[in-house]
């Protein structure tokens, strides 16, 4: 998609009509994919491309941007009240990288308010719907990324993914999205939610895409403290096939809770990967089924602390005359954050709390520690080199479906909150259809080798047509 | 509930109180799986990357001005950010 878009742009087409026509069709747009266009900036950016075009892996290409990831001079509001109107002053590292490497930012996307959710429901802006049926939910946190990318309102975006935000959205939208190893790219310029947990990574309209956003976003950042050098051979190494790789085939990912149609899917995809040259075995993760309460407990538990810089005083909403220090910041943190961040912030101050640390954060700390082992396990060497599982256990579900049992909504993370607590990259790319509805396959490797699981995302959408179809509202 | 609410800063009203306590009880019965798993010997991991003493130099850079810092202030005086009286 990127390439064929740039091969237009540099064989005599207009940047600045390509992104007027993206513009026409996100207003056109019934999604509510997107918070804020950058309309000025993105047309003011084109025109001095197809006055001068630039050279670059991105040059010329129209890129969305997730409204926790900071755009100097854009608004960012993370999809909640208490940040409405907040423009950053500078840019977050990626953006500096993508805008180095010649992309054009359109616009910031809609999302779970400050990325807590599933299904991009908890935004102040109200919810995204899914391209590929209006009454679904497009998955979350990341869901206008993800629609946009699937309805054709932008070539491709950036989310961040904490417990699955970048691969739910893409699951369930039929579109790639890739969780990056921890530390492989740096958060600076990213509204912390849980940072032990979160890496921003690519939404894209198929895999090469994804190695290319990765080739510009990924390496080392002084400002990150957690950043690590990067390896590259994203691209150079996309195109070496699956043959002598062993999947591994994680048994706890299969069976109760998982829609039967979705586990059709994997294991055609499964026996594809077979066919190109690959061999597969099962693999056992035997404390996945703690993996939930693990993440959810260390999650709420950073919430807590991470939201605390939300006072309306530096930036965002300020209310009403000035009481006294701690009833005014009440107040507006109450005015400010909706139910399911107040959830967790409260939950997360509990847990946290003098007679409750050991018992539910250290706890969780520990568990996280087995879960990386499983991992460590199945994925050593003489184990297996990748893991394939389903992304979602179950295609999008209906908006309003899960939203007022807020358990139901976290068990919907079954599959992807443990690559979290472990680090280890993953990807979703299309593997079929349920009734209409996309499935996703995840892919997951070692720590830092982003190479191989894109090269086995590659191979197998190669082999497969479920990236090409569109959704029919938006033809 | 109160003492939580004031911990974390956020007042809660009457109703929202009765919702949250049964979803809080909802979602701690289910954190207390974990009560299952021994982990008296496991070691806690704070953080999935081994990266110890991670320095820089101390070298002063340039930062954002004073005007830049407070444009998404509703609130300031004299170059300032204006805060709520503390006593």
């Amino acid at each position: 998609m990127i390439r064929e878009l740039q091969e237009g742009l540099f064989a005599g087409g207009s940047a600045e009509e390509m992104i007027n026509s993206l513009f026409e069709k996100i207003r056109r747009s019934r999604l509510n994919a997107y918070n804020h266009i950058a309309e000025d900036q993105a047309l003011e950016r084109a025109r001095e491309f197809d006055r001068a075009p630039w050279e670059g892996r991105l040059a010329g290409v129209p890129i969305a941007i997730k409204s926790s990831i900071s755009t100097k001079g854009i608004e960012t509001n993370c999809s909640s009240r208490i940040l409405s109107g907040y423009i950053p002053p500078y840019d977050a590292h990626v953006i500096e990288r993508l805008k180095e490497e010649g992309a054009i930012i359109i616009g910031k996307t809609n999302m779970d308010e400050f990325a807590m959710g599933t299904s991009t429901e908890t935004s102040y802006f109200g919810p995204t719907k899914n391209p590929w049926d209006l009454d679904r939910v497009p998955g979350g946190s990341s869901g206008g990324s993800a629609a946009a990318v699937a309805a054709g309102e932008a070539p491709a975006s950036l989310g961040s993914d904490t417990g699955g935000s970048i691969r739910c959205p893409a699951s369930f939208c039929g579109i790639v999205g890739l969780k990056p190893t921890y530390g492989l790219v740096s958060r600076y310029g990213l509204v912390s939610y849980a940072n032990s947990l979160e890496q921003i990574g690519p939404l894209t309209a198929n895999v090469e895409d994804a190695a290319l956003m990765m080739e510009a976003i990924s390496g080392h950042d002084p400002r990150d403290s957690t950043s690590v050098k990067s390896e590259g051979g994203y691209l150079s190494g996309l195109y070496g096939g699956v043959e002598g790789l062993t999947f591994g085939v994680p048994e706890e990912y299969f069976g109760e809770g998982v829609d039967p149609l979705v586990e059709e899917a994997v294991w055609d995809a499964i026996s594809k990967l077979e066919e190109l040259g690959a061999s597969w075995k099962m693999v056992s993760l035997p404390h996945t089924k703690y993996a939930l309460a693990a993440y959810y407990i260390i999650a709420m538990s950073e919430a807590s602390s991470n939201l605390a810089r939300f006072d309306g005083l530096r930036y965002g909403l300020r209310l009403g005359a000035d009481q006294d220090w701690h009833t005014t910041f009440s107040e507006i943190r109450a005015a400010g954050f909706g139910p399911e961040v107040k959830r967790r912030v409260l939950l997360g101050t509990y847990a946290l709390s003098a007679g409750y640390y050991g018992r539910y954060y250290l706890k969780a700390l520990k568990v996280r520690t087995l879960i990386k082992q499983d991992f460590e396990r199945a994925l050593s060497a003489g184990g297996a080199d990748l893991l394939v599982t389903p992304t979602m256990p179950f295609p999008a579900f209906k908006i309003g479906e899960r939203i007022e049992d807020p358990l139901s909504l976290y068990m919907a993370d079954v599959f992807t909150v443990p690559i979290n607590l472990a680090g280890v990259p993953a990807i979703s790319v299309p593997c079929g259809f349920a009734d209409g509805l996309p499935i996703g396959l995840q892919i997951i490797g070692r720590h830092f080798d982003e190479a191989a699981v894109l090269r086995a995302a590659e191979a197998y959408e190669d082999a497969t047509p479920y990236h090409e179809a569109v959704p029919k509202e938006v033809i | 509930m109160d003492h939580i609410s004031w911990l974390a800063s956020i007042k809660v009203s009457e109703e929202e109180k009765a919702a949250f306590v049964a979803s809080f009880n909802s979602v701690l019965d289910y954190f207390h799986q974990l009560d299952e798993l021994a982990t008296d010997d496991v070691e806690p991991t704070y953080r999935v990357v081994d990266l110890t003493n991670v320095f820089r130099e101390d070298v002063a850079k340039e930062s954002l001005s004073q005007e830049e810092s407070l444009r998404n202030a509703s609130r300031t005086e004299n170059g300032y950010f204006k805060s709520p009286r503390i006593v």
